[in-house]
């Protein structure tokens, strides 16, 4: 958190890998989103997956990104996002914290579905939708954890014709009572700015 | 209506109001039209032309090392923007406040492999403290505003700016506001009363306690507060290679420098101590050694404005994430009086195995050649330690930062973080520019001064008076030292020849001499120093000379090596 305070390390427990969530507020300016990865690239540590959106407050971003890390080497790198000019505020989550979503599309060919309806009671069965049906092929849309969508993948392939696969990068809204707009606006409050002595 | 000016004129009204009356920089095809501006602000600003953009840079590094300004250095497109980088990442490790100008192609072309086009944004990313590129010249007054505060406020560091050729001639009505706050940056950070509280409460009980003091003290200006605390609380104060001078090197509680070549009480007491208080210092590994037999029996409180750097290296049980000089403001009346006598005569006694084991072995030999550190020892007599002394990297630069006595601030100029080869000559112009009562000495090994020797050109023709000694053993001795120690005296590739430096000095008509014998050092340093132009004195000292008290690299600082 910017300017909110130094994050201690308790024990060894904590560099032990683990799933974090990193939720980042910026200013919308061009070249940020490079200037962050570069921090994650010095460390060797790679991004599991990343999105950027707007947020409810004009001209500030949100970038959200998961990585699989121990708390020692995360809490370095949100340090160093933090320090960044145009990082408004960095968050760090374990996931019990947060409330979160991808989304994935399959493509399948539309025939395998001529068969029977295995497929369809697959797709209902994970609480996916079909989104689109062409003659060529169908599009079947699936909201939820990596792992679910990694399950109805599973499950479709056995029928060996994925003809595209793709998947979101993760969203995700904090379990805390904080406003984004409340949050910047305590940052505008905050005199440190200049020395104060 | 207000009067229009171009962008290069507003830049040049930027720089004015700012307070820049020295620039550094190299002209080009894609900063052409800011050179056209400069010159009708030749009254108001000197710009300094070196001979290379890595020149510029290192001398605006050593102009604001010790003047505490901004140094800002211009440069064009292409090559001349990645000239620049070396000096970016240097001003970024060391924290050194630069504005870097870097004139760009026009906008329509941005892209698409122009001539003398580079991504400069996207290159000084990594190693400057904030970037910008200005496609408009409207941006220019806030941009340029914002980069002066980013720069100098809380840890400085160097800032960036890319101006297309179209936004330089572009006309607009130029309004100057100066920035003093950014809502996403937050350089000063709120103190924290009750870490002021509980760090007051561990070093009044503290038995054994060391402070570690790092260039943040110079950087806050925090030298009397510092002094203050150390002589109420009678706690010795060690060094960094870059806090050198903080504190005058003849301070009753100062007892010597730390790290990889430094002295050896403060390494070996280090593991001793109960309490380390690091100020503005960032545990570097050349500090540290092997960190996990590093401060073994200590308890940490680290003072420190960049909270990334705190628990980074060094895990604390107080952090203080503050300015050095407000933190010790606040600390200072909790402390009670105390004295350390004979915790600060441990360290006595180990000046005393140093000084049998290493310093008197090299200031009282016998033989006819000279080595480096009764060069230094020399110099430091003669100017009392009250010069600005400028190193470059290896051998020379521990040699310096072991036997010159420092006793005034912001008197130590070197490259500290990113051990820049070829930074003294450029940045001892600087300096010298920015203190120019000031005598101000460069300190260059035989390999560094041949990295930048170009500079000799700027030297000469802006009739700068610096005083530059090469040290001077055919070896690029640092690495040379490490191979015998390290590599089976397998000297692969560190060995020269050398040019006549008389020849290159007299060349770009500089007052030169070359001493080889010791009968003869004295005379030819006193004349050196007497002389009140630049002067460029050869010394040829032992070929191979080792550095010592040596922590190997990865050791413990307690198995620091005396020989």
């Amino acid at each position: 958190m910017k300017n909110k305070g130094i994050y201690q390390f308790q024990s060894s427990e904590e560099k032990e890998a683990k799933e974090y969530t990193l939720s980042v507020l910026t200013e919308n300016k061009a070249g940020l989103l490079n200037h962050i990865t570069i921090i994650f690239n010095r460390r060797k540590l790679n991004i599991d997956s990343l999105n950027v959106s707007t947020t409810e407050v004009k001209g500030v971003s949100r970038f959200t990104i998961v990585v699989q890390s121990n708390k020692e080497k995360i809490i370095k790198i949100l340090n160093q996002i933090n320090k960044l000019i145009d990082v408004l505020g960095a968050f760090l989550y374990k996931k019990d914290e947060i409330y979160y979503q991808e989304i994935a599309l399959y493509k399948l060919s539309t025939k395998i579905f001529l068969k029977g309806d295995i497929v369809e009671k697959i797709v209902r069965k994970n609480g996916a939708k079909i989104l689109i049906i062409e003659k060529e092929h169908t599009i079947i849309q699936k909201t939820g954890s990596k792992s679910e969508t990694q399950k109805l993948y599973n499950e479709l392939e056995k029928f060996g014709s994925i003809l595209e696969f793709v998947r979101s990068g993760r969203v995700a809204v904090s379990k805390s009572k904080r406003k984004t707009q409340n949050f910047i606006k305590d940052l505008e409050k905050i005199k440190s700015n200049k020395l104060n002595i | 209506m207000m009067k229009k000016i171009t962008g290069s004129e507003s830049i040049m009204e930027v720089l004015v109001r700012e307070g820049v009356k020295i620039i550094f920089g190299y002209p080009g095809g894609a900063i052409m039209p800011i050179y056209d501006a400069l010159h009708g602000y030749s009254k108001k600003i000197t710009h300094i032309l070196t001979r290379h953009e890595q020149g510029a840079i290192h001398a605006a590094q050593g102009f604001s090392r010790v003047s505490g300004k901004v140094g800002v250095c211009l440069a064009t497109s292409g090559p001349g923007a990645t000239n620049l980088i070396t000096g970016l990442a240097d001003a970024q490790i060391d924290s050194t406040p630069l504005v870097c100008i870097t004139g760009q192609v026009p906008s329509h072309l941005l892209g698409t492999d122009a001539f003398q086009e580079s991504d400069v944004i996207g290159i000084s990313m990594p190693v400057t403290k904030w970037n910008h590129q200005i496609t408009n010249a409207k941006e220019i007054p806030e941009i340029m505003s914002k980069a002066f505060y980013i720069a100098k406020s809380g840890r400085p560091g160097p800032v960036l700016i890319d101006i297309t050729k179209d936004a330089q001639f572009e006309k607009i009505s130029f309004e100057y506001k100066k920035c003093n706050k950014i809502r996403s940056y937050h350089p000063y950070p709120i103190l924290n009363k009750n870490s002021i509280i509980k760090a007051s409460e561990i070093i009044n009980k503290s038995k054994k306690p060391l402070i570690l003091v790092g260039q943040g003290v110079l950087l806050s200006n925090a030298e009397n507060e510092l002094i203050q605390l150390s002589e109420k609380t009678g706690i010795p104060m060690a060094s960094t290679l870059l806090g050198l001078s903080a504190i005058s090197c003849n301070h009753k509680n100062y007892v010597g420098y730390l790290g990889m070549h430094g002295n050896y009480g403060p390494n070996v007491k280090t593991n001793e101590a109960d309490l380390l208080i690091a100020i503005g210092m960032r545990f570097d590994d050349r500090v540290t050694g092997d960190t996990s037999r590093y401060g073994i029996n200590a308890k940490v409180i680290h003072i420190e404005i960049d909270q990334s750097e705190i628990n980074k290296i060094i895990k604390t049980d107080v952090a203080i994430n503050a300015d050095a000089k407000e933190a010790l403001v606040n600390l200072l009346p909790l402390l009670k009086s105390n004295n350390y006598k004979k915790w600060i005569n441990e360290f006595k006694k180990c000046d005393k195995i140093e000084f049998n084991k290493v310093t008197k072995k090299e200031l009282n030999h016998k033989g006819k050649g000279i080595k480096m550190s009764e060069v230094i020892h020399l110099i430091s007599d003669i100017t009392k330690g009250e010069s600005i002394i400028v190193t470059d990297v290896g051998q020379h630069q521990m040699i310096t930062s072991r036997y010159y006595k420092f006793s005034k601030p912001k008197s130590n100029v070197t490259s500290g973080g990113l051990g820049t080869m070829g930074f003294a000559l450029p940045a001892s112009m600087g300096a010298k520019l920015g203190q120019p009562n000031r005598e101000v000495i460069a300190i260059i090994g035989d390999g560094g001064i041949q990295m930048t020797i170009q500079e000799l050109g700027t030297i000469s023709q802006f009739d700068i008076g610096v005083k530059i000694i090469i040290l001077n053993n055919s070896f690029l001795g640092m690495v040379r030292q490490w191979q015998e120690l390290f590599f089976e005296n397998r000297y692969s590739f560190t060995e020269m020849k050398n040019p006549n430096f008389q020849k290159i000095a007299e060349g770009y008509g500089i007052k030169n001499k070359k001493v080889e014998i010791k009968s003869k050092l004295k005379n030819s340093i006193k004349e050196f120093l007497d002389y009140k132009k630049a002067y460029l004195l050869e010394i040829v000292v032992e070929k191979e000379e080792n550095v010592f008290p040596m922590v190997t690299s990865g050791d413990s600082v307690s198995n620091i090596r005396l020989e």
